[in-house]
């Protein structure tokens, strides 16, 4: 079976670039030359210096062993929690900021939705003193203040997005307008594997660093690189596809991706997209979304703000359909138990869009000696306004 | 030969196009607002029918489409409403809008439904040529629909010639590359855009888009191309005021005198 992206930009049934004519020449541009330019020396020596100087990686892959004894398995936890600004994000936007440069940009727009993404993009252009300009919800700039105040700290511009639900799809569309209106100067660092080809898989591309430390890390630990099972949690789906990228072809290691149900996946509160979701398109590529009958995109709910968003990745969507990765949900109250667990077990806050793949170890059984990595994908740090008001601390 | 098709044979110059959103700025204004455009001289007529996503658009047409939606406005809706379409109107009409709607009715189907109350294009800014050369080009052509594609200023030669080979009804010239609803490049970088698209000799015709709101640059952009589309503008007006009908006659009489 064929996992990967074909000529024509698509997986399977899924992907492609539809796009209006004014963003073609900058996704041509891009579809041309982005892998040439990440396949250049200075660009990887450059790329590996930042992630390990900058970022801080390798990350950790770290055996839990607290939480391996109450679940009755080895669990390891990659730990990209740890990364300079507290999640997986950075990965991309490193990547990205160098082949913008390479490109001749001058300018970085990015969409956030919890802010963590904004972040690591403004962090990039700081270092290379690009100018930077995020959009953003409305409603997610009242509900990330934090996270607003850093971007706006390291020089970037946060507009919000006033059109539609003021979330995080209604950001995308005005950074994809903005992209319309500076076709030149500009480049739009998307932060997840969606939007138009060559997107989806240029970001996995730099988030595939996460699996190919993993599995260095597994022979130095275990003396085998195949684990039993690999997690992780999908709102659009970076850091799952960063975490499967390299065991996307090892047919005998199960992986599972989890999703946000919110209140629970019919409660009309969730952003359950393999199941509640139908194919179509969102922001330039077909895919699966949650939408109704007459084609609109449906607002979807979690309490993580990473997680809350109507559509997969055209990739996922494909491993979906073709049953490679099991998708599974995970309610609000599930990945806030799962939050407190990792906590009090190990010392360790994770964010709860992290804490969605953490809560599904409690529906799985395990033989004692089974391997389970999970991408621990960030911290809980900005989580705490929620932490505090769901657990009354 | 559709009616787009004849009008293009018949006039060569100062074409007048009109957009409106279906269901805005209230349901049932659709036929009556198309009624009155005729009425009051434009020449053919582009329906958006709205999307809750629509990238390629400013905040008025941005606005129309999510109070269309509140509204009720649905493709299911719209073809009913369109029913009476010929019998009450006489110029072209097309329809505009966003990939997913249309792929959610199924795109034979879209095109069937249109095709019966007397639809003559179709215009979805979003899907690709690829996809529309591979996938979706007999739905079209066998209910006689013409697919009519954007051409920007940063759109190749090469890419614009093929365009015009996949054309069968005309060539939308966008003034500028931006979101619709933004004021007329009137720079000389902009004139050589045009006389370049002008010098390769297309076969089809060329209505230039976006920008495009009063007197001036309506004529600016018809000394370049066959006419030009008057969107955001014109949105603009029918919702400012409850009594909308009575100022469309003056909104296109300003234009043309």
């Amino acid at each position: 079976m064929n996992y990967r992206v074909n000529e024509n930009g698509y997986y399977g049934d899924f992907g492609g670039a539809y796009i209006p004519e004014m963003l073609y020449p900058n996704i041509e541009q891009l579809k041309n030359e982005y892998l040439n330019i990440i396949a250049q020396p200075d660009f990887k020596a450059e790329y590996e210096d930042l992630l390990k100087n900058y970022v801080g990686r390798p990350s950790p892959l770290y055996l839990a062993k607290r939480l391996s004894e109450k679940y009755g398995a080895k669990i390891y936890l990659k730990r990209e929690d740890l990364n300079h600004t507290g999640a997986h994000k950075i990965n991309n936007t490193v990547g990205q900021i160098i082949l913008a440069e390479k490109l001749g940009k001058k300018r970085i727009i990015a969409e956030t939705g919890a802010g963590q993404h904004g972040v690591a993009t403004a962090t990039v252009c700081a270092l290379k003193g690009l100018e930077c300009v995020i959009y953003m919800g409305e409603v997610d700039i009242e509900r990330q203040a934090p996270n607003v105040a850093r971007m706006k700290m390291m020089g970037a511009t946060v507009i919000p997005a006033t059109s539609g639900s003021k979330t995080l799809k209604d950001a995308t569309n005005e950074a994809m307008r903005d992209w319309i209106n500076n076709p030149v100067d500009t480049h739009y660092i998307i932060g997840s594997v969606v939007g138009p080809h060559p997107y989806p898989e240029m970001v996995s591309l730099f988030q595939s660093i996460i699996s190919e430390e993993t599995k260095k890390q597994l022979i130095e630990q275990t003396g085998n690189d195949q684990p039993d099972y690999v997690l992780a949690c999908v709102g659009g789906g970076s850091n799952a596809m960063g975490m499967f990228y390299h065991f996307l072809d090892d047919e005998n290691v199960r992986l599972i991706a989890a999703e946000a149900a919110g209140l629970g996946v019919n409660s009309g509160h969730s952003a359950a997209t393999s199941v509640l979701g139908k194919e179509g398109v969102l922001h330039g590529s077909r895919t699966l979304l949650m939408q109704t009958d007459d084609g609109q995109v449906v607002e979807p709910y979690s309490i993580s703000a990473g997680l809350d968003y109507p559509g997969i990745g055209p990739q996922h969507a494909h491993l979906h359909k073709v049953k490679r990765v099991e998708y599974v949900n995970i309610t609000d109250n599930e990945a806030m138990q799962a939050s407190l667990l990792l906590s009090k077990l190990e010392g360790i806050i994770p964010a709860i869009e992290s804490a969605h793949a953490l809560a599904q170890l409690e529906k799985m059984t395990f033989k004692p000696d089974e391997v389970v990595v999970i991408c621990l994908s960030g911290r809980g740090d900005k989580d705490l306004d929620t932490f505090m008001k769901y657990f009354k601390l | 030969m559709n009616r787009l098709q004849q009008l293009f044979e018949k006039k060569k110059n100062n074409i007048l196009s009109i957009y409106f959103t279906a269901g805005y700025p209230e349901i049932g204004a659709t036929l009556k607002i198309a009624e009155a455009l005729e009425k009051a001289g434009a020449d053919f007529l582009e329906i958006g029918f709205p999307y809750s996503d629509p990238l390629a658009d400013g905040p008025i047409i941005q606005n129309s489409s999510q109070v269309a939606i509140e509204n009720g406005m649905t493709l299911k809706l719209l073809f009913q409403q369109l029913k009476d379409l010929r019998a009450k109107v006489s110029i072209p009409v097309l329809l505009m809008g966003y990939a997913n709607p249309m792929l959610q009715y199924g795109v034979a189907n879209f095109c069937k439904a249109a095709a019966d109350v007397g639809i003559d294009g179709v215009i979805v800014p979003d899907l690709p040529l690829y996809e529309y050369e591979e996938i979706y080009k007999n739905d079209f052509i066998d209910n006689g629909l013409s697919n009519v594609f954007l051409v920007t200023p940063q759109t190749s030669n090469e890419r614009i010639k093929k365009i015009d080979g996949l054309s069968n009804g005309f060539i939308y010239l966008l003034s500028s590359s931006a979101t619709t609803g933004k004021s007329l490049d009137v720079s000389d970088e902009i004139g050589a855009y045009y006389d370049r698209v002008k010098s390769l000799n297309l076969e089809n015709p060329l209505i230039i888009g976006f920008g495009i709101s009063d007197k001036n640059s309506f004529m600016r952009a018809s000394k370049y191309a066959n006419g030009a589309i008057v969107g955001s503008a014109f949105v603009k007006t029918i919702g400012d005021t409850k009594d909308y009908l009575s100022h469309i006659p003056e909104f296109i009489r300003k234009i043309r005198d």
